[in-house]
């Protein structure tokens, strides 16, 4: 049987959906054994590769960078799954969109000038910051996802359940009650 | 009082002439989802989740506010009934700002809780990020518009079980507010005695106990059941 690629990336979250993956304790093992894992924060691969099966997305959409490889992912994927509720539901990072429009500029400006100690001054380097959306998005706003993995983070035993649906060919059915934001 | 036959859900039963159609299906074990019905307050109909189908009419009807009827045929479960439940509950998240992660009421919500056990595992609209402040004037509790999905269950104990008048709604659509007085500060209300029954009775986040964190807001809504059946039924027991 050809092995499954898998990836996962972090977008704007706290990499804590991704310390639940890590929680999937020995099915990793099992997990290892039927699937390469081509992309990831701890796999040392620069650019996103074609023809991947599965990308669990962690994170909410907040700067170009994210939107750029975003749409790279879902041209190159055929299952996305927003992972988590920063992903989900935009959750923590969002926080800024209830300021309106100008939010990033107000946030920039109060992290890094208003309550900076020592030599405030704005993070800008053109190529290598990425600059801040208008408004932090869900990853679903932006492009089509196939299933959705709510939580904060989503519990491992949930993670699992997903992905061994995924791996028998089926369509993924999660219901009950630990399928809640938050 | 003259007892009426009906089915809920295919199921025949009688209950008591003047019963909503949620309390005959409550008797006859049939659960009905509802976020702004509270034992003990009369109910208003405003969060439409409750809505059923009866036989022989178009319209959906909200259970809380239906008095049943001789022969009332009820269908409480159909996929049109989960659709629209499904719908009402995204756009409650999608008017506000509900954080789940980082909310008092995180493990302790209403609406938390039934958008899991109906499914919802994201929200279909845009999220409209509205600019709602936090009143935190009072002394004791805090009120985060933010969270607030306007049930009224604050507005209907501080009226019908306080008395103090306290909780109003201002506004329409979108902008409706729950406001103390005529839109004062809450710590400045001379109406609020400070008793607490709107922080028991509210679903979701919205009203809390000033110092509470993330999941800390838990409440005891047999505090006011206990409240009513006291005055009401004379019981007094615990």
């Amino acid at each position: 049987m050809e092995r499954l690629k898998i990836a996962t990336v972090w977008f704007g979250g706290c990499s804590g959906c991704h310390m639940s993956f890590l929680d999937l304790d020995e099915f990793l093992l099992d997990l290892a054994a039927r699937v390469d894992v081509v992309y990831s924060p701890v796999v040392d691969c620069k650019d996103y590769p074609e023809g991947v099966a599965v990308c669990l997305i962690e994170g909410a959409i907040c700067n170009e960078d994210h939107l750029a490889l975003l749409h790279r992912i879902r041209a190159r994927t055929r299952v996305l799954i927003a992972f988590g509720d920063c992903a989900v539901t935009a959750n923590v990072p969002a926080l800024r969109n209830h300021l309106g429009s100008g939010n990033a500029a107000a946030v920039l400006q109060c992290a890094y000038l208003d309550h900076a100690q020592d030599r405030p001054r704005l993070p800008a380097e053109a190529g290598i910051v990425p600059v801040l959306l208008d408004r932090v998005r869900p990853v679903h706003e932006v492009v089509y996802v196939e299933h959705f993995l709510p939580g904060c983070p989503p519990p491992a035993d949930r993670i699992k359940a997903l992905l061994t649906q995924l791996l028998h060919g089926l369509t993924p059915h999660l219901e009950g009650p630990p399928l809640t934001f938050g | 009082m003259a007892a009426k036959t009906l089915t809920i859900d295919g199921k025949q039963l009688s209950a008591e002439e003047g019963a909503t159609v949620l309390q005959a299906a409550a008797e006859a074990g049939v659960k009905i989802p509802t976020l702004c019905h509270l034992e003990g307050l009369h109910d208003i109909g405003a969060c439409r989740l409750c809505l059923v189908e009866v036989a022989g009419g178009p319209k959906l009807l909200p259970a809380c506010t239906t008095l049943i009827t001789e022969g009332m045929e009820v269908t409480t479960a159909s996929e049109r009934l989960k659709n629209y439940r499904r719908l009402t509950l995204e756009l409650l998240f999608a008017e506000r700002n509900h954080v789940c992660a980082v909310c008092v009421a995180n493990g302790h919500c209403e609406l938390q809780t039934l958008a899991g056990q109906q499914g919802l595992d994201h929200v279909r609209y845009d999220y409209c990020f509205p600019p709602w402040e936090v009143d935190a004037t009072h002394r004791l509790f805090g009120m985060d518009h933010d969270r607030c999905i306007l049930c009224q269950r604050c507005v209907r104990v501080c009226w019908d079980i306080e008395g103090a008048g306290t909780k109003h709604v201002s506004g329409r659509g979108g902008k409706a507010k729950i406001i103390s007085d005529l839109d004062d500060d809450w710590g400045d209300s001379e109406t609020c005695t400070a008793c607490g029954k709107c922080v028991q009775a509210c679903p979701t986040g919205a009203l809390y106990h000033r110092g509470s964190t993330v999941g800390e807001m838990v409440r005891d809504r047999s505090k006011l059941e206990f409240l009513v059946n006291a005055r009401e039924k004379k019981l007094w027991s615990v």
